[in-house]
């Protein structure tokens, strides 16, 4: 997280101001845009969305780079050898394991991990109305914590400051792409990609199957001068007959062999006890972590099980909404964009749907004639008022920003004005929500450390690769 | 001779103040909508499946039947609890994407997003039958990422509703 410092969300900060709903007009005539071009974190795009990359890829070329030329040193050079004294199949079947290297590494680069989109400005005003026990904007509260059971386990959620929401279980930020990611395993700079919920089973196919590739293609050039030394000539001459390939061919695989089956190993391990990189290396779950014993509450207690589980479970859904067009321009307020780092998409989106839903509610509504049962005392004189709301926003040129404008000035009004809304009693009835909810409140030395240990690992981690 | 101005100044800046600290819905017409937002989170006693807390918020107690809300989130995490579901049919699925080297996601629907499209179509019917005649829009929560649900509670604010 670049920014740690706490900047309370202000809901009085959120209303728009009726004069730059006028420049609404001038942009009307812009192309719709997708969500993707708006997207907060560090992120790359192509093929207008449908494929992501950590903006930090710069070692993706060499992975791809060493795997071609590595294969294509041992097409060239020992498959016509190999197929001539032994069989045909060899390089039907590195071929079959180079396709699906390739194809195991392409998924893992360009699939999203489990992004978790950023809380929508509501969303964060509301749990900082939880939390803000103080009632003070001045005060900087200590970074926060939630304890939850899960599985009689007692797990903290954290809260992050960059998406202005408590992370879920399992869930860590990751510092490089500036994104909370789901089953956070680690950021692999050899696949210019965090490596998270979704792309965890592609991963582990692209490493177990580039274990078998290196030492399938290890094997046979192993074979092909032993071979060549058997015909009569010494070791040595063999391999003076072709001095360039066989030492890069050799030196790459060598290297590459005892990383990438130690790597493999390691996740293997890792899918058997259902852990990812995170945890193990925090040793969340290691029982001699203080006195207490955690066990990993998300173990199945059985390998198979664990295994099928994160490698042939079922395939979540993409929670980015990347290809999705942003809704019509909506007034955002430039005050507040400088004080609340929020993207615009979000207050767009989030702004026009309430208005766009809000035209249907009425709409249907007013055509089914349920509308009186919202208002009983009223009823007579708020009906022709209604039909003027939904005539008035439908022949305009812009309709969601009026109907927004008021919706959310209206809303300021309805925080300060509507009793079952009053501050008090909304504080006291969330805080009556969730018994399990407890603010915990260490020092902030110790909080401070806690951060840290957070993020260490999402940096430390990529010199083990 | 100082006092007076400095005094007129104050004035000035009080009411200038006061001005702008007034609720500006007053100032504007009286037929509008004003909504508030009520965030229905996540819980996670289960593990990292997708389900909602069940506990019925105070805002909408004068709006709808606790009973029917209870229905409603109920029925939601029962349909995220079958996406989820881990059978024969999702690992049969998950053994032949690994099989193809995950290329038959391309051109086939997971489970997942078949049940989404069924969640997404309940929400729907849920708000036109349920939720909508009583001022309420439930949003999906895929549009959240999976956080929350996200309830909007409209309120006449026209002069003369009561309200």
């Amino acid at each position: 997280m670049k920014n740690c410092e706490y900047q309370q969300i202000d809901p009085q900060a959120l209303s728009v101001t009726p004069l730059s709903a006028q420049n609404l007009g001038e942009k009307k005539a812009q192309s719709p845009r997708r969500k993707w071009e708006v997207f907060p974190g560090k992120n790359r795009f192509f093929c207008d969305g449908r494929l992501i990359l950590s903006r930090q890829s710069g070692i993706l070329p060499l992975t791809m780079g060493l795997i071609v030329v590595t294969c294509g040193l041992f097409f060239a050079f020992d498959c016509p050898f190999l197929v001539k004294h032994l069989t045909i199949f060899i390089p039907v079947i590195g071929g079959v394991l180079f396709v699906f290297v390739a194809i195991s590494l392409l998924r893992t680069s360009f699939t999203d991990p489990g992004i978790l989109p950023r809380a929508t400005p509501d969303e964060a005003a509301d749990i900082e109305r939880q939390i803000d026990t103080s009632g003070s904007s001045t005060y900087r509260p200590p970074p926060r914590t939630k304890e939850i059971l899960i599985n009689q386990q007692v797990v903290k959620l954290k809260y992050c400051f960059t998406c202005k929401m408590f992370r879920p279980p399992r869930t860590s930020h990751c510092s490089l792409c500036d994104n909370c990611v789901e089953r956070f395993d680690h950021h692999c700079p050899w696949v210019g990609n965090c490596v998270g919920k979704r792309n965890y089973r592609f991963f582990y196919s692209f490493i177990i199957s580039l274990s078998f590739l290196t030492s399938f293609i290890f094997g046979c050039v192993i074979t092909h001068i032993t071979l060549l030394s058997q015909e009569g000539k010494s070791l040595v001459q063999a391999i003076e007959e072709s001095p360039a390939r066989y030492p890069l061919s050799l030196v790459i695989c060598f290297f590459s062999i005892w990383s990438i089956l130690g790597l493999s190993g390691f996740h293997t391990y890792l899918v058997a006890s259902n852990l990812t990189t995170n945890e193990d290396i925090k040793g969340s779950w290691s029982s001699k972590r203080g006195a207490e014993e955690s066990e990993n509450p998300y173990t199945y207690n059985s390998i198979i099980t664990n295994c099928c589980v994160t490698l042939c479970g079922p395939m979540p859904p993409s929670l980015i909404d990347r290809r999705g067009f942003l809704p019509p321009d909506e007034p955002i307020p430039a005050a507040s964009a400088s004080d609340i780092e929020l993207p615009p998409f979000r207050a767009k989106n989030d702004a026009n749907m309430c208005t766009q839903s809000t035209k249907d509610v009425l709409e249907r509504v007013v055509h089914s004639s349920d509308f009186p049962v919202l208002c009983s005392p009223g009823t007579p004189k708020t009906t022709p008022q209604v039909l003027n709301v939904s005539s008035r926003a439908a022949p305009t040129s812009e309709p969601s920003p009026s109907v927004g404008c008021t919706q959310q000035q209206a809303r300021q009004s309805a925080a300060t004005a509507c009793p079952p809304f009053s501050r008090s009693n909304k504080r006291d009835s969330l805080h009556s929500i969730n018994p399990a909810f407890r603010l915990a409140s260490p020092s902030p030395t110790l909080s401070h450390t806690t951060l840290i240990l957070g993020d260490a690992p999402d940096t430390g981690f990529n010199p083990l690769h | 001779m100082l006092a007076f101005p400095t005094i007129l100044l104050i004035k000035l800046i009080c009411i200038r103040v006061n001005s702008l600290c007034r609720p500006t819905a007053y100032r504007t017409s009286s037929n509008q909508l004003c909504s508030s937002k009520v965030f229905i989170q996540r819980h996670y006693s289960s593990g990292t499946i997708c389900k909602f807390q069940t506990k019925f918020p105070s805002e909408l107690e004068s709006r709808i039947d606790e009973q029917q809300f209870e229905e409603t989130i109920q029925t939601l995490n029962n349909l995220y609890a079958e996406a989820e579901k881990l059978g024969g049919k999702s690992y049969l699925e998950g053994c032949l994407a690994s099989l193809t080297a995950y290329t038959i996601f391309l051109c086939m629907e997971t489970h997942y997003e078949k049940v989404l499209k069924k969640i997404a179509r309940y929400i729907k019917d849920q708000n036109e039958k349920i939720y909508a005649p009583r001022g309420l829009l439930l949003t999906d929560p895929i549009e959240r990422g999976l956080r929350v649900v996200e309830i909007t509670i409209f309120e006449d604010r026209s002069i003369g509703s009561g309200r």
